[in-house]
Protein backbone atom coordinates (compact mmCIF):
# COMPACT_ATOMS: atom_id res chain seq x y z
CA UNK A 1 0.00 0.00 0.00
CA UNK A 2 1.43 3.68 -0.81
CA UNK A 3 1.87 5.76 1.63
CA UNK A 4 -1.00 8.04 1.10
CA UNK A 5 -3.32 4.98 0.74
CA UNK A 6 -1.98 3.87 4.47
CA UNK A 7 -1.88 7.33 6.12
CA UNK A 8 -5.64 7.61 4.68
CA UNK A 9 -6.51 3.89 6.34
CA UNK A 10 -4.71 5.66 9.58
CA UNK A 11 -7.39 8.62 9.79
CA UNK A 12 -10.37 6.64 9.07
CA UNK A 13 -9.38 4.26 11.94
CA UNK A 14 -8.52 7.33 14.17
CA UNK A 15 -11.84 8.67 13.75
CA UNK A 16 -13.61 5.63 14.35
CA UNK A 17 -12.12 5.68 17.45
CA UNK A 18 -12.95 8.68 18.28
CA UNK A 19 -16.65 8.56 17.25
CA UNK A 20 -16.62 5.27 19.12
CA UNK A 21 -14.81 6.90 22.40
CA UNK A 22 -17.28 9.62 22.18
CA UNK A 23 -20.38 7.19 22.26
CA UNK A 24 -18.82 4.99 25.07
CA UNK A 25 -19.46 7.85 27.72
CA UNK A 26 -22.57 9.19 26.28
CA UNK A 27 -24.96 7.85 28.79
CA UNK A 28 -27.28 11.06 28.48
CA UNK A 29 -27.82 13.83 27.28
CA UNK A 30 -28.43 17.26 28.62
CA UNK A 31 -32.34 17.79 28.43
CA UNK A 32 -33.01 14.24 30.29
CA UNK A 33 -30.17 15.35 32.64
CA UNK A 34 -31.76 18.51 33.00
CA UNK A 35 -35.59 16.99 33.72
CA UNK A 36 -35.28 18.02 36.91
CA UNK A 37 -34.31 21.15 37.25
CA UNK A 38 -36.85 23.80 37.19
CA UNK A 39 -37.30 25.82 34.12
CA UNK A 40 -35.86 29.27 33.32
CA UNK A 41 -38.42 31.63 33.67
CA UNK A 42 -40.29 33.46 30.47
CA UNK A 43 -37.88 35.77 30.22
CA UNK A 44 -39.70 39.10 28.79
CA UNK A 45 -36.93 42.20 28.55
CA UNK A 46 -38.10 45.63 27.31
CA UNK A 47 -35.66 47.38 25.00
CA UNK A 48 -34.16 50.11 27.44
CA UNK A 49 -32.12 51.98 24.49
CA UNK A 50 -31.50 52.56 20.56
CA UNK A 51 -29.18 53.55 19.87
CA UNK A 52 -28.98 55.77 16.72
CA UNK A 53 -25.97 56.75 14.67
CA UNK A 54 -24.58 53.67 12.32
CA UNK A 55 -25.96 55.30 8.46
CA UNK A 56 -25.35 51.59 7.17
CA UNK A 57 -25.41 47.87 8.11
CA UNK A 58 -24.13 47.25 11.02
CA UNK A 59 -21.73 44.13 11.55
CA UNK A 60 -20.67 43.56 14.82
CA UNK A 61 -20.06 45.20 18.84
CA UNK A 62 -18.00 44.65 21.52
CA UNK A 63 -18.77 45.60 25.17
CA UNK A 64 -16.21 47.29 27.78
CA UNK A 65 -14.96 45.88 30.44
CA UNK A 66 -16.03 48.71 32.44
CA UNK A 67 -19.61 47.18 31.57
CA UNK A 68 -20.81 50.74 30.53
CA UNK A 69 -18.82 51.84 26.94
CA UNK A 70 -19.10 49.11 23.39
CA UNK A 71 -17.73 49.94 20.55
CA UNK A 72 -20.07 48.96 16.95
CA UNK A 73 -18.63 48.15 13.54
CA UNK A 74 -20.87 49.75 10.55
CA UNK A 75 -20.15 49.39 7.05
CA UNK A 76 -20.75 53.00 7.02
CA UNK A 77 -17.40 52.93 7.88
CA UNK A 78 -16.73 53.79 11.11
CA UNK A 79 -16.50 52.50 14.66
CA UNK A 80 -18.31 54.50 17.36
CA UNK A 81 -17.74 53.57 20.82
CA UNK A 82 -21.04 54.66 22.74
CA UNK A 83 -21.80 55.18 26.72
CA UNK A 84 -24.77 52.78 26.80
CA UNK A 85 -25.82 54.81 29.82
CA UNK A 86 -26.48 57.70 28.38
CA UNK A 87 -27.21 56.31 25.21
CA UNK A 88 -24.51 59.07 24.07
CA UNK A 89 -21.79 58.56 21.35
CA UNK A 90 -18.31 59.05 23.05
CA UNK A 91 -16.11 58.63 19.85
CA UNK A 92 -16.19 58.15 16.32
CA UNK A 93 -13.24 56.55 14.64
CA UNK A 94 -13.10 56.60 10.93
CA UNK A 95 -11.77 53.33 9.08
CA UNK A 96 -9.74 53.17 5.76
CA UNK A 97 -11.83 50.49 4.58
CA UNK A 98 -15.05 50.62 5.22
CA UNK A 99 -15.70 46.91 4.84
CA UNK A 100 -15.59 45.90 8.30
CA UNK A 101 -16.95 42.45 9.76
CA UNK A 102 -15.50 42.89 13.30
CA UNK A 103 -14.30 45.23 16.10
CA UNK A 104 -13.27 44.75 19.96
CA UNK A 105 -12.43 46.69 23.28
CA UNK A 106 -9.07 45.56 25.16
CA UNK A 107 -9.88 44.57 28.46
CA UNK A 108 -8.39 47.73 29.61
CA UNK A 109 -10.02 50.28 27.71
CA UNK A 110 -7.36 52.03 26.05
CA UNK A 111 -7.35 50.06 22.91
CA UNK A 112 -10.50 49.47 20.05
CA UNK A 113 -9.55 47.11 16.79
CA UNK A 114 -11.14 46.55 13.55
CA UNK A 115 -10.95 44.51 10.48
CA UNK A 116 -12.70 43.31 7.31
CA UNK A 117 -11.98 42.45 4.08
CA UNK A 118 -8.93 44.32 4.10
CA UNK A 119 -7.59 41.57 5.97
CA UNK A 120 -6.13 43.23 8.70
CA UNK A 121 -6.74 43.90 11.86
CA UNK A 122 -5.92 47.86 12.86
CA UNK A 123 -5.94 48.48 16.35
CA UNK A 124 -6.32 52.23 17.66
CA UNK A 125 -5.55 54.00 20.91
CA UNK A 126 -8.41 55.80 22.34
CA UNK A 127 -6.53 57.17 24.98
CA UNK A 128 -4.35 59.72 23.08
CA UNK A 129 -6.07 63.32 22.38
CA UNK A 130 -6.63 62.62 19.23
CA UNK A 131 -7.61 58.95 18.38
CA UNK A 132 -4.63 56.89 16.65
CA UNK A 133 -3.92 54.16 14.92
CA UNK A 134 -1.64 52.02 16.82
CA UNK A 135 -1.01 49.29 14.84
CA UNK A 136 -1.93 47.91 11.31
CA UNK A 137 -1.74 43.28 11.33
CA UNK A 138 -1.01 42.56 7.91
CA UNK A 139 0.24 38.95 7.45
CA UNK A 140 -3.67 37.01 6.83
CA UNK A 141 -4.11 36.19 3.19
CA UNK A 142 -7.91 36.44 3.98
CA UNK A 143 -10.69 38.67 5.19
CA UNK A 144 -10.80 39.18 9.12
CA UNK A 145 -14.00 37.70 10.90
CA UNK A 146 -13.04 38.29 14.27
CA UNK A 147 -10.58 39.56 16.88
CA UNK A 148 -10.74 39.20 20.95
CA UNK A 149 -7.59 41.23 22.67
CA UNK A 150 -6.31 39.31 25.45
CA UNK A 151 -4.22 42.30 26.60
CA UNK A 152 -2.67 45.79 25.50
CA UNK A 153 -0.34 43.61 24.18
CA UNK A 154 -1.55 41.29 22.57
CA UNK A 155 -4.57 40.53 20.08
CA UNK A 156 -6.00 37.01 18.67
CA UNK A 157 -7.24 36.99 15.12
CA UNK A 158 -10.06 34.79 12.82
CA UNK A 159 -9.85 34.93 9.51
CA UNK A 160 -11.21 33.65 6.14
CA UNK A 161 -7.68 32.21 4.90
CA UNK A 162 -9.08 29.31 7.65
CA UNK A 163 -6.37 30.27 10.17
CA UNK A 164 -6.62 32.14 13.38
CA UNK A 165 -3.55 33.86 14.76
CA UNK A 166 -1.82 35.84 17.93
CA UNK A 167 0.15 39.34 17.33
CA UNK A 168 2.16 41.26 19.55
CA UNK A 169 1.13 44.18 19.35
CA UNK A 170 4.32 45.67 19.71
CA UNK A 171 6.31 44.37 16.96
CA UNK A 172 2.97 44.02 15.01
CA UNK A 173 4.00 39.89 14.26
CA UNK A 174 2.39 36.84 14.09
CA UNK A 175 3.61 34.83 17.32
CA UNK A 176 1.46 31.87 16.76
CA UNK A 177 -0.45 31.00 13.56
CA UNK A 178 -3.16 28.26 14.43
CA UNK A 179 -3.33 25.88 11.98
CA UNK A 180 -5.92 22.67 11.32
CA UNK A 181 -9.70 24.39 9.69
CA UNK A 182 -10.56 23.42 6.12
CA UNK A 183 -12.85 26.03 5.56
CA UNK A 184 -13.25 30.20 6.46
CA UNK A 185 -13.05 30.88 10.12
CA UNK A 186 -15.87 32.99 11.33
CA UNK A 187 -15.29 33.68 14.90
CA UNK A 188 -13.62 32.84 17.83
CA UNK A 189 -14.08 33.11 22.00
CA UNK A 190 -11.34 33.83 24.70
CA UNK A 191 -11.67 31.02 27.72
CA UNK A 192 -12.62 32.66 30.89
CA UNK A 193 -8.89 31.59 32.25
CA UNK A 194 -7.21 33.27 29.01
CA UNK A 195 -5.17 30.00 28.31
CA UNK A 196 -7.18 28.49 25.14
CA UNK A 197 -9.49 29.56 22.87
CA UNK A 198 -12.41 28.44 20.48
CA UNK A 199 -12.63 29.07 17.06
CA UNK A 200 -15.84 28.31 14.54
CA UNK A 201 -15.56 27.70 10.80
CA UNK A 202 -17.40 27.35 7.32
CA UNK A 203 -16.10 23.85 7.73
CA UNK A 204 -18.85 23.20 10.17
CA UNK A 205 -16.37 22.69 12.77
CA UNK A 206 -15.71 24.43 16.33
CA UNK A 207 -12.05 23.91 17.37
CA UNK A 208 -10.11 24.02 20.67
CA UNK A 209 -6.78 25.48 21.19
CA UNK A 210 -4.09 26.21 23.54
CA UNK A 211 -3.03 30.03 22.73
CA UNK A 212 0.54 29.29 24.05
CA UNK A 213 1.42 26.03 22.12
CA UNK A 214 -0.27 26.76 19.21
CA UNK A 215 -2.07 23.04 19.66
CA UNK A 216 -5.47 22.03 18.84
CA UNK A 217 -6.85 20.40 21.56
CA UNK A 218 -10.67 19.10 20.40
CA UNK A 219 -12.33 19.36 17.77
CA UNK A 220 -16.42 19.49 17.56
CA UNK A 221 -18.26 18.19 14.98
CA UNK A 222 -22.55 18.46 14.58
CA UNK A 223 -23.16 21.38 12.50
CA UNK A 224 -24.05 20.59 8.90
CA UNK A 225 -22.89 24.64 7.83
CA UNK A 226 -20.80 27.45 8.73
CA UNK A 227 -20.28 28.41 12.33
CA UNK A 228 -21.21 31.94 12.86
CA UNK A 229 -20.98 32.24 16.44
CA UNK A 230 -18.81 30.92 19.67
CA UNK A 231 -18.54 31.53 23.37
CA UNK A 232 -17.73 29.88 26.16
CA UNK A 233 -20.15 28.89 29.18
CA UNK A 234 -18.81 31.09 32.06
CA UNK A 235 -17.58 27.60 33.55
CA UNK A 236 -14.95 27.48 30.98
CA UNK A 237 -16.27 23.78 30.83
CA UNK A 238 -18.52 24.55 27.73
CA UNK A 239 -18.60 26.41 24.58
CA UNK A 240 -22.17 27.38 22.87
CA UNK A 241 -21.99 27.87 19.15
CA UNK A 242 -24.83 29.12 16.44
CA UNK A 243 -24.76 28.34 12.74
CA UNK A 244 -25.85 28.65 9.30
CA UNK A 245 -27.54 24.94 9.90
CA UNK A 246 -30.14 27.34 11.57
CA UNK A 247 -29.28 25.48 15.35
CA UNK A 248 -27.28 26.58 18.23
CA UNK A 249 -25.40 23.94 19.88
CA UNK A 250 -23.63 23.28 23.63
CA UNK A 251 -20.66 21.15 23.78
CA UNK A 252 -19.07 19.81 26.91
CA UNK A 253 -15.16 20.17 26.94
CA UNK A 254 -15.01 17.38 29.13
CA UNK A 255 -17.28 15.23 27.30
CA UNK A 256 -16.02 16.08 24.24
CA UNK A 257 -18.84 15.92 22.44
CA UNK A 258 -22.56 17.83 21.72
CA UNK A 259 -24.48 17.43 24.73
CA UNK A 260 -27.68 19.60 23.45
CA UNK A 261 -28.96 21.22 20.17
CA UNK A 262 -31.42 24.29 20.32
CA UNK A 263 -33.43 24.01 17.47
CA UNK A 264 -37.32 24.40 16.14
CA UNK A 265 -38.86 23.37 13.35
CA UNK A 266 -40.06 26.58 12.71
CA UNK A 267 -37.38 28.18 12.79
CA UNK A 268 -35.27 27.94 8.94
CA UNK A 269 -32.95 31.13 9.75
CA UNK A 270 -29.06 30.61 9.87
CA UNK A 271 -27.81 31.71 13.38
CA UNK A 272 -25.39 34.96 13.09
CA UNK A 273 -24.75 35.64 16.79
CA UNK A 274 -24.61 34.90 20.53
CA UNK A 275 -24.26 35.33 23.44
CA UNK A 276 -24.78 34.08 27.20
CA UNK A 277 -26.20 35.55 30.41
CA UNK A 278 -23.83 35.64 33.40
CA UNK A 279 -24.86 32.64 34.52
CA UNK A 280 -24.74 30.87 31.20
CA UNK A 281 -28.40 29.49 31.77
CA UNK A 282 -30.16 31.75 29.00
CA UNK A 283 -28.74 31.79 25.01
CA UNK A 284 -29.34 34.92 23.23
CA UNK A 285 -29.16 33.89 19.90
CA UNK A 286 -29.64 36.43 16.73
CA UNK A 287 -31.26 34.86 13.61
CA UNK A 288 -31.15 36.09 9.87
CA UNK A 289 -35.15 36.60 10.43
CA UNK A 290 -34.22 39.73 12.46
CA UNK A 291 -35.12 38.20 15.93
CA UNK A 292 -33.02 36.77 18.75
CA UNK A 293 -34.19 34.15 20.47
CA UNK A 294 -33.66 33.19 24.42
CA UNK A 295 -32.80 29.91 24.93
CA UNK A 296 -32.55 27.76 28.23
CA UNK A 297 -29.31 26.22 28.34
CA UNK A 298 -30.07 23.40 30.01
CA UNK A 299 -33.55 22.51 29.11
CA UNK A 300 -33.24 23.07 25.42
CA UNK A 301 -36.32 25.48 25.29
CA UNK A 302 -37.13 28.70 23.96
CA UNK A 303 -38.04 30.86 27.07
CA UNK A 304 -38.19 34.18 24.89
CA UNK A 305 -37.71 36.43 21.88
CA UNK A 306 -36.58 39.69 21.68
CA UNK A 307 -38.38 41.59 18.61
CA UNK A 308 -38.03 44.96 17.48
CA UNK A 309 -34.82 45.24 14.57
CA UNK A 310 -36.24 45.71 11.02
CA UNK A 311 -33.39 43.64 9.44
CA UNK A 312 -31.22 41.03 10.23
CA UNK A 313 -29.88 40.73 14.27
CA UNK A 314 -26.20 40.36 13.16
CA UNK A 315 -24.20 40.64 16.54
CA UNK A 316 -25.18 39.97 20.59
CA UNK A 317 -23.48 40.80 23.49
CA UNK A 318 -23.74 41.12 27.30
CA UNK A 319 -21.08 42.95 29.44
CA UNK A 320 -19.52 41.43 32.20
CA UNK A 321 -21.56 41.90 34.73
CA UNK A 322 -24.67 40.55 33.00
CA UNK A 323 -27.09 43.50 33.52
CA UNK A 324 -28.66 43.69 29.48
CA UNK A 325 -27.96 42.15 26.31
CA UNK A 326 -27.37 44.19 23.30
CA UNK A 327 -28.36 43.44 19.61
CA UNK A 328 -26.75 45.18 16.65
CA UNK A 329 -28.67 45.14 13.23
CA UNK A 330 -28.74 45.44 9.58
CA UNK A 331 -31.71 48.20 10.29
CA UNK A 332 -28.34 49.92 11.84
CA UNK A 333 -29.53 50.30 15.36
CA UNK A 334 -28.07 48.71 18.44
CA UNK A 335 -30.45 48.43 20.94
CA UNK A 336 -30.31 47.52 24.99
CA UNK A 337 -32.23 45.15 26.83
CA UNK A 338 -32.83 43.97 29.77
CA UNK B 1 5.50 19.38 -5.72
CA UNK B 2 1.77 18.50 -5.41
CA UNK B 3 2.37 14.89 -4.59
CA UNK B 4 4.50 15.54 -1.72
CA UNK B 5 2.71 18.68 -0.38
CA UNK B 6 -0.63 16.58 0.12
CA UNK B 7 1.31 13.87 1.87
CA UNK B 8 2.65 16.33 4.10
CA UNK B 9 -1.04 17.32 4.69
CA UNK B 10 -2.30 14.29 5.24
CA UNK B 11 0.51 13.67 8.10
CA UNK B 12 -0.13 16.30 9.77
CA UNK B 13 -4.15 15.70 10.12
CA UNK B 14 -3.42 11.85 11.34
CA UNK B 15 -0.99 14.20 13.96
CA UNK B 16 -3.78 15.54 15.06
CA UNK B 17 -6.11 12.38 14.80
CA UNK B 18 -3.50 10.92 16.92
CA UNK B 19 -3.76 14.04 19.57
CA UNK B 20 -7.59 14.32 19.95
CA UNK B 21 -7.90 10.20 19.68
CA UNK B 22 -5.89 10.30 23.25
CA UNK B 23 -7.72 12.36 25.43
CA UNK B 24 -9.70 11.49 28.56
CA UNK B 25 -13.18 12.04 28.02
CA UNK B 26 -15.34 12.51 30.87
CA UNK B 27 -19.29 10.54 31.47
CA UNK B 28 -21.94 13.01 29.71
CA UNK B 29 -23.99 12.94 32.99
CA UNK B 30 -21.21 14.11 35.25
CA UNK B 31 -20.38 16.81 32.96
CA UNK B 32 -24.10 18.14 32.56
CA UNK B 33 -24.43 17.74 36.75
CA UNK B 34 -21.40 20.39 37.01
CA UNK B 35 -22.94 22.11 34.47
CA UNK B 36 -26.27 22.83 36.06
CA UNK B 37 -24.98 23.01 39.10
CA UNK B 38 -22.75 25.88 38.21
CA UNK B 39 -26.06 27.73 36.69
CA UNK B 40 -28.00 27.17 39.53
CA UNK B 41 -25.25 28.45 42.28
CA UNK B 42 -24.85 31.44 39.49
CA UNK B 43 -28.69 32.14 39.08
CA UNK B 44 -29.19 34.54 41.96
CA UNK B 45 -26.86 36.39 40.89
CA UNK B 46 -27.67 36.49 37.06
CA UNK B 47 -29.74 40.39 36.47
CA UNK B 48 -31.24 38.88 33.24
CA UNK B 49 -33.05 35.69 34.87
CA UNK B 50 -33.73 37.27 37.72
CA UNK B 51 -34.91 40.44 36.48
CA UNK B 52 -33.56 43.68 37.32
CA UNK B 53 -35.12 46.49 39.54
CA UNK B 54 -35.96 49.78 37.96
CA UNK B 55 -34.05 51.62 41.52
CA UNK B 56 -31.11 49.71 40.77
CA UNK B 57 -31.12 49.77 36.76
CA UNK B 58 -29.12 51.66 34.88
CA UNK B 59 -30.39 51.32 31.67
CA UNK B 60 -33.95 52.62 33.37
CA UNK B 61 -35.77 54.71 31.08
CA UNK B 62 -35.60 58.01 31.47
CA UNK B 63 -38.03 59.70 33.36
CA UNK B 64 -38.61 63.62 32.72
CA UNK B 65 -39.10 65.92 35.58
CA UNK B 66 -42.31 68.15 35.40
CA UNK B 67 -42.81 71.00 37.53
CA UNK B 68 -46.58 70.99 39.06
Amino acid sequence: MGEMEQMKKEAEGLKTQIEAARKAVNDTDMASAAAGVAPAPRVQLKTRRTLKGHLAKIYAMHWCTDNRLMVSASQDGKLLIWDSHSGNKVNAVPLKSSWVMTCAYAPSGNLVASGGLDNMCTVYNLKTPVIKTVKELDAHAGYLSCCRFLSDNEILTASGDTTCALWDLETGKQTTVFLSHVGDCMCLALSPDNNSFISGACDSLAKLWDIRDGQCKQTFLGHTSDINAISFLPSGNAVVTGSDDCTCKMYDLRADQEVICYQDAALNSGVTSLALSMSGRLVFAGYDDFNCNIWDSLKGEKVGVLSGHDNRVSCTGVPADGMCVCTGSWDSFLKIWN
Amino acid sequence: MSGSSSIVTMKKVVQQLRFEANINRVKVSQAAAELQQFCIQNAVQDPLLTGVSSSTNPFRTQKVCSFL
